[in-house]
């Protein structure tokens, strides 16, 4: 009988930790251009190439290339999405110091993240419905959704429309076609997936968007989404933010170690594109593609967005004590505003100077909506819905042990 | 026995076939009802509860699903979010535990932490309970373990004209309801004696069900039997069993039969232990942290003066639900008989006979 070495468990590890550099070789990247752009009622099996590589547009240069280029993205659009991104930092910025302020217990930066929801956001149409996970913000401001309700949720003051019983970050704005967020990963995905299932009982024209990052995909939710969306040709586009990490983990312990999450979807079914999250333009094209397929009831379509978590996963995480510090200078997908910055500038649709003014603009916009919520007070004031709302929603109507309680607590 | 009488035309139904009545009237009056589950949609539900309704509505009213219970329940809330009012099967209760997340943290709370910004008005239907030789996992009567959670109401029929008149009231609620159905009561009412035949509903008064459209509004308990001596809290299956060991034992026992286990109607409970000053309360699920503890603390808290007994618990024993066992576990009538004729002061029972316990810990 052969001898056989003794078993070995294997847990995947980053290349880089603190003082070491990440090889980022593992990400398994294209040049822009390269890959093809197929039919809209491609089948999910000829989609394979595609969930394996990378759809990108934009080149080193700038420049837009190949085939997810050909349809020309009106310039006014661009504009506004890098506006859009460039809020979005700014808002992050400014909510992160508010955060150190004490003005809030908590928050979730997207640095880094911000052309993916912005971009799709502006892909989709108003009355479909974006099932996010906690860092799709921009998918709001891509709507223009006024800076100061954000806030006031953030903050837990009298005018949250939540009423201070959630989380900051946990928006839930029906009206902007963004789902409630939960603090439990995953489950939203397969509830965006029932959600276009009932928009196509209905004979409806809306789809769903659904959001999930790399981590995430380990839930039994994100499988048991695609189950459902591939069984029932549901019109969703199902996104996972591959932003390489899960708080301290590693995108290969979600499972991403020689494969991609994009290939999960191809093998549940269903047309799957890996794409750069990083280039504005890759994700709009994308999108926009995805949503025609669900639009044309032509089924789900799950998109894999690489892109790298810049900042720390939330204001409780320290992420110098698990990843090089320098890492997303490293990265080589780079930044989404930069990248779209210099494209925009290279082909005469925007400049330094209008760059400049629109950072101070949306600075400026900032901190007057930080202003005005902070008017209706925050956790620091104490300013907050009455205590008596504590005991309501949670049936329609309020059952006698409610009233009771609240009886009790004095309210 | 009381029972609140039909009215219109009616017909004798099964409780299989009055669930069958309730979402069919309910397809049929409302366009947003959809009712998916496991084995649902062409064959009619592996209880044959959902038998013809595909045929009647179409495939995208009535379907099957895969065989993923935490799907069902998050496909339904996406649906319930959107605006439709999903009735979905979980195929046994033993199997809710896989969409526990989706029931607790989602379809729970949806309402309160969007601030009434989305809804999950869902009915998940399980059939439950034991007394079928179902072993471990066809047998559970898992309850307390929704009642426990804030937003969720929680119920269970006894009786095909409860039952629908119950399911139509949970499927036109905007609160998500728990469902549950005891599988032994599916066919006819059963009291413990499974020595003796089964009694169809067709020779049982509640067998009696209108055809159209009707509902028992949640929050409502019924005076399943009126009493002088003591009362009983009680539903399901344990109604019948409450009947039988007031017949037996010769004690003019008040069952109440809570129908909506939580949120209940507190009235109803405590004016009948106000009235007759004793109580048992009487469940299959086991004992500790059953939901039968919360009815005891409720009584104890709100009936303390006009209590003249320690309030009595039977519940099924603290075990899995066993296979070979079913009759030792099952609460008997004469557990229950046993159990009344101790809070009427009678001879205690071994079950007080506390030395035989602790004396086990102590040698």
């Amino acid at each position: 009988m052969r001898q056989t070495k003794p078993l070995r468990l294997h847990v995947p590890e980053p290349s880089g930790r603190p003082g070491h550099a990440t090889d980022f070789s593992y990400l398994r990247l294209a040049p822009a251009g390269e890959m093809r752009k197929p039919p809209v009622d491609t089948s999910a099996y000829d989609t394979r190439d595609l969930a394996i590589s990378l759809v990108r547009v934009l080149d080193d240069e700038g420049r837009a290339v190949g085939p997810w280029a050909e349809e020309r993205i009106d310039p006014e659009l661009l504009r506004k999405g890098l506006r859009v991104m460039i809020k979005t930092r700014s808002y992050d910025a400014r909510m992160l110091i508010a955060q150190r302020q004490k003005k809030m217990s908590f928050y979730m930066q997207s640095l880094g993240e911000e052309a993916i929801g912005t971009a799709q956001a502006l892909a989709l149409t108003k009355g479909d419905m974006c099932f996010p996970s906690y860092r799709q913000q921009n998918l709001l401001i891509a709507q223009d959704v006024p800076l100061v309700d954000m806030m006031c949720q953030l903050f837990s003051n009298e005018r949250d429309s939540l009423k201070g019983r959630q989380l900051p970050v946990m928006y839930s704005m029906r009206e902007h076609g963004f789902f409630s967020i939960s603090g439990n990963l995953a489950t939203q995905f397969v509830q965006a997936v029932g959600w276009a299932m009932a928009s196509a009982i209905k004979g409806d024209t809306r789809i769903a968007s659904a959001w999930i990052g790399d981590g995430a995909t380990a839930a039994s939710d994100f499988q048991t989404a695609l189950t459902f969306a591939h069984v029932y040709q549901a019109p969703v586009i199902l996104n996972v933010i591959n932003n390489q990490w899960a708080i301290s983990s590693f995108q290969a312990i979600a499972g991403g170690e020689s494969t991609t999450f994009a290939a999960r979807g191809i093998g549940s079914g269903i047309a799957s594109i890996r794409a750069d999250g990083n280039d504005f333009l890759a994700v709009y094209a994308v999108s926009k593609w995805a949503v025609e397929r669900a639009r044309n009831n032509l089924g789900p379509t799950l998109i894999e967005w690489v892109s790298y978590r810049a900042g720390p996963h939330s204001t409780s995480d320290d992420p110098s004590k698990y990843r090089p510090a320098d890492d997303w200078a490293r990265f080589p997908l780079g930044d989404p505003i930069e990248r779209l910055k210099k494209h925009l500038i290279l082909e005469g649709h925007w400049s330094e100077e209008e760059h400049n003014r629109t950072q101070k603009e949306c600075e400026a916009e900032v901190i007057a909506a930080q202003k005005e919520a902070e008017s209706y007070g925050t956790l620091a004031t104490g300013r907050s819905s009455s205590v008596a709302t504590m005991f309501e929603d949670v049936y329609k109507d309020m059952p006698w042990h409610l009233r009771r309680q609240r009886q009790q607590a004095g309210v | 026995m009381s029972y609140r009488p039909s009215t219109g035309k009616t017909r004798n139904m099964t409780m299989i076939q009055a669930l069958r009545s309730a979402m069919d009237v309910m397809l049929g009056r409302d366009e947003n009802v959809v009712v998916f589950g496991q084995d649902v949609g062409y064959f009619g539900g592996v209880f044959r509860c959902t038998e013809g309704l595909q045929t009647k509505y179409g495939t995208s009213r009535v379907f099957d699903a895969p065989i993923s219970e935490g799907g069902i329940v998050g496909a339904a809330v996406g649906m319930g979010a959107y605006g439709l009012r999903p009735v979905v099967e979980i195929q046994f209760a033993d199997y809710f535990y896989p969409a526990t997340d989706q029931i607790v943290s989602e379809a729970a709370r949806l309402r309160y932490r969007s601030a009434g910004d989305f809804i999950a008005p869902l009915t998940i239907r399980m059939p439950c309970g034991g007394g079928i030789f179902g072993g471990q996992t066809h047998s559970q009567s898992p309850e307390a373990l929704f009642t426990h959670v804030s937003g969720l109401r929680t119920v269970m029929p006894s009786n095909p004209y409860d039952a629908k008149g119950m399911l139509i009231a949970a499927i036109e609620c905007d609160d998500p309801v728990i469902f549950l159905e005891p599988k032994r009561l599916y066919n006819g009412p059963f009291d413990g004696h499974h020595d003796q035949p089964v009694v169809p509903w067709s020779k049982h008064p509640m067998g009696a069900v209108p055809e159209g459209y009707y509902s028992i509004p949640l929050e409502s308990a019924s005076v399943f039997r009126p009493g002088r001596d003591l009362t009983v809290l009680t539903y399901g299956t344990m109604v019948f069993v409450a009947e039988v060991a007031a017949q037996e034992s010769g004690i003019d026992a008040e069952i109440i039969d809570l129908r909506s286990i939580w949120p209940l109607d507190i009235d109803t409970v405590l004016a009948s232990v106000r009235k007759t000053g004793r109580c048992v309360v009487l469940h299959e699920a086991t004992q500790t942290s059953g939901f039968g503890a919360e009815l005891v603390s409720l009584v104890q808290e709100h009936c303390f003066y006009h209590l003249e007994a320690p309030i009595e618990r039977i519940a099924g024993w603290d075990t899995p639900y066993p296979h070979a066992h079913e009759w030792a576990y099952f609460p008997s009538p004469a557990r229950v008989s046993e159990a009344f004729r101790r809070v009427m002061g009678g001879t205690p029972g071994r079950e007080v006979q506390e030395d035989r316990f602790t004396a086990g810990r102590e040698g």
